[in-house]
């Protein structure tokens, strides 16, 4: 569904993404895993449309979204959750909501129904500014926020940051029932062994580039993932 | 249910909108069948150049807050725009009969045509023809002159919404100045008429209806600039609340998070400068028919600085706060105060004495106040110390006044107004920064429920 071909990222003279090639297969959780500075984030914020990148290609659907910019990528069905949740803090859960939904013109009330199915918490607090929600209800709100674009290919750009492990694995748990319900997830994170746990797919990224790849279970397995960022 | 209530709210707005225009043409024409009115309604009175100007000015400061307050884009260029808008109308709406005389130093203007004249052509120039025509050429001016200011905040959009926060301000307030110097020009006379001022061109007196005998019967001039200012905020409030104003919010809150759910920043930074400008334009249209005339003199920065102080003690992002704080705001400059402008004479010793008494309480009660907050802060002593200081001051004054048996009320003459006003904006910015509203609406305090919840 989503096919990088050899992607490159300069920022400012720096080469953040050496040439990478990945593939994200329709309906499938993928994940890159990679300590900081790897080059994780960046990969993302090129997909999305949000830098711009200095070669390689990007392929979605059969159709080259190299240098296309963002509302046109969104429109497509590629939409990121960005890092670090970024809620727009004095809009109500509501309004974030809908702003999700912008380049829509349909009606949002059965996407509506279906975010506040999956998180009764944004339901319950509806009218709330967003910047009175907790960190996991954040989460959850940027998560739904994304969702409202109906998207095809979800991003999520290290979900876990800063929650509580209970949190966390109630994040996956959602992130893993979205996935059933047909949106494909390409997901990066710090947390490798969650990510590894839910990913169908997984890929290693060390300094700009891919060093490994395998199922989330082969990977796992791996001795020297394990040594690397397991910690075991 | 979402939705039933919303439509509830605007229907209220709307009577509200109706029953302020209604009681504006009440007010203005009580003198009208009333023979023994107070001072306050007769024509000639503080209160109708207060109203008049509160409706230019809080029509200008809503634009400005839905640029800065709204889409977080802090901007100094209003007065810039207002000046184009002013101008445009100016220039367009000079009838043909008085174009000689406006423009008597450029031996007369290179606009060959007045928009109420054209009409008047089709028309008729006298009885209900002459009133329709210079309704519309006024209208159109009117348009005009935001359609103007709109295209050039475009024009300088393209470069300058690149520009972050305090360059963004700077950029937009030497746009402004550019402007201002330009329209003085000489070599422009023809069309600006230069540095002197352009007039006779229909004001909101103009809208007053008088019989044949040329006897005023219905006033309209308060009402004519509230309609305009009605109809244009409640655009703004229309536009605000649509989903280019919830993007215009997003942006303020959070250009990367907004951009990654596609909101496409140049095009709604430009879309909310266009049309900010548009409306100050507008606004400037007005302001030229409130002060009759139309000079780039008086379209400085303080003016934009004016507008901004309104929008900072209405509290940015508030719609009602920046109106409220403009009524208030002119009422205080231009009326209110204007009484510590006249010299006073106390009428006997024993009104002098209560006057020294309730200085020296007002002094140390000031000081006490100031204290407490010290001791709260835990400040140290240099706080406490410099919280006696004003104790030191009024009472020593008050001292020397008593001693010196003048009769005259210390202080009160020409320009104390403006420094009493700089110290209540002191007051405001250092103790009330959010403003009167902060981003809350009057509606939002007839909707005790939600925000006690909130406040849990």
């Amino acid at each position: 569904m989503l096919k990088i071909n050899d992607l490159k990222v300069n920022y400012g003279g720096i080469e953040a993404v050496k040439g990478i090639s990945f593939e994200v297969p329709e309906k499938s959780i993928v994940t890159l895993i990679g300590a900081n500075g790897a080059g994780k984030s960046t990969t993302l914020r090129a997909i999305a449309g949000l830098v711009r990148t200095s070669g390689g290609s990007v392929e979605f659907m059969g159709e080259d979204i190299t240098g296309k910019d963002t509302t046109e990528i969104v429109s497509r069905g590629i939409t990121l959750v960005p890092e670090g949740r970024r809620i727009f803090p004095d809009l109500t859960v509501l309004e974030n909501l809908k702003i999700g939904a912008y380049l829509r013109k349909d009606s949002l009330e059965s996407d509506l129904e279906w975010v506040y199915d999956l998180f009764p918490r944004l339901k319950e607090r509806h009218w709330q500014a967003g910047g009175t929600l907790s960190g996991g209800e954040q989460q959850m709100l940027a998560v739904g926020r994304a969702l409202m674009s109906r998207p095809k290919v979800l991003m999520m750009d290290e979900p876990s940051l800063g929650l509580a492990p209970i949190i966390v694995r109630g994040i996956f748990d959602i992130i893993r029932e979205i996935n059933r319900q047909g949106v494909t997830v390409l997901l990066i994170e710090q947390n490798a062994n969650m990510a590894l746990q839910t990913a169908d797919m997984g890929y290693v990224l060390e300094t700009g580039r891919i060093t490994m790849t395998g199922t989330g279970a082969q990977l796992l397995a791996d001795e020297k993932v394990k040594a690397a960022y397991l910690g075991t | 249910m979402l939705e039933k209530k919303s439509k509830k709210g605007s229907v209220i707005a709307l009577v509200c909108i109706l029953v302020i225009l209604g009681g504006v043409i009440l007010l203005e024409n009580v003198s009208m069948f009333m023979e023994n009115v107070p001072e306050v309604l007769r024509p000639t009175s503080q209160l109708f150049t207060v109203l008049k100007k509160g409706a230019v000015y809080s029509l200008v400061a809503v634009s400005m807050n839905l640029l800065n307050g709204f889409t977080g884009l802090f901007s100094l260029g209003q007065a810039g725009f207002m000046l184009l808008g002013a101008y445009t109308y100016a220039i367009l709406t000079v009838p043909m009969a008085s174009k000689d005389q406006v423009y008597y130093l450029f031996g007369g203007s290179a606009v060959k045509f007045s928009l109420p004249d054209l009409f008047a052509g089709v028309l008729g120039a006298e009885g209900v023809g002459g009133a329709v025509s210079m309704v519309l050429g006024v209208l159109i001016a009117m348009i005009l002159a935001g359609l103007v200011a709109a295209f050039f905040a475009w024009l300088i959009g393209m470069p300058v919404l690149r520009l972050k926060s305090d360059y963004l301000a700077i950029a937009t307030l030497g746009f402004a100045e550019i402007l201002r110097a330009i329209f003085q020009w000489q070599r422009l006379g023809p069309i600006t008429n230069g540095a002197n001022m352009i007039k006779n061109f229909p004001t909101f007196s103009s809208f007053n209806i008088e019989n044949s005998a040329g006897e005023t019967v219905l006033r309209l001039s308060t009402f004519v600039p509230f309609l305009v200012a009605a109809l244009c905020i409640a655009i703004i409030v229309l536009l605000i609340n649509s989903s280019y104003g919830r993007a215009f919010k997003a942006i303020r809150e959070d250009e990367i998070a907004a951009e990654a759910m596609g909101i496409n920043l140049s095009k709604h930074k430009q879309l909310s400068f266009c049309i900010s400008s548009f409306f100050a334009g507008v606004g400037g249209a007005l302001f030229a028919m409130y002060s009759a005339n139309a000079q780039a003199k008086g379209f400085n920065s303080t003016l934009t600085y004016e507008i901004l102080l309104i929008v900072v003690i209405g509290g940015i992002g508030s719609i009602s706060g920046s109106v409220i704080a403009t009524f208030a705001y002119v009422a205080c400059s231009e009326w209110w105060l204007r009484f510590l402008d006249t010299p006073t004479t106390f009428q006997s010793e024993s009104s002098r004495t209560m006057f020294i008494a309730a200085l020296a309480v007002a002094g140390i009660a000031i000081t006490a106040l100031l204290l407490l907050r010290a001791r709260k802060k835990k400040g140290g002593t240099g706080m406490m110390a410099a919280a006696c200081i004003p104790a030191v001051v009024f009472v020593g004054y008050d001292i020397y006044y008593a001693m010196s048996g003048a009769m005259e009320v210390p202080f009160l003459r020409t320009g104390f107004r403006m420094v009493v006003f700089s110290v209540i904006i002191m007051i405001v910015v250092l103790f009330f920064r959010n403003g009167l509203m902060g981003t809350r609406e009057i509606s939002d305090l007839f909707k005790p429920k939600a925000k006690k919840e909130a406040a849990k």
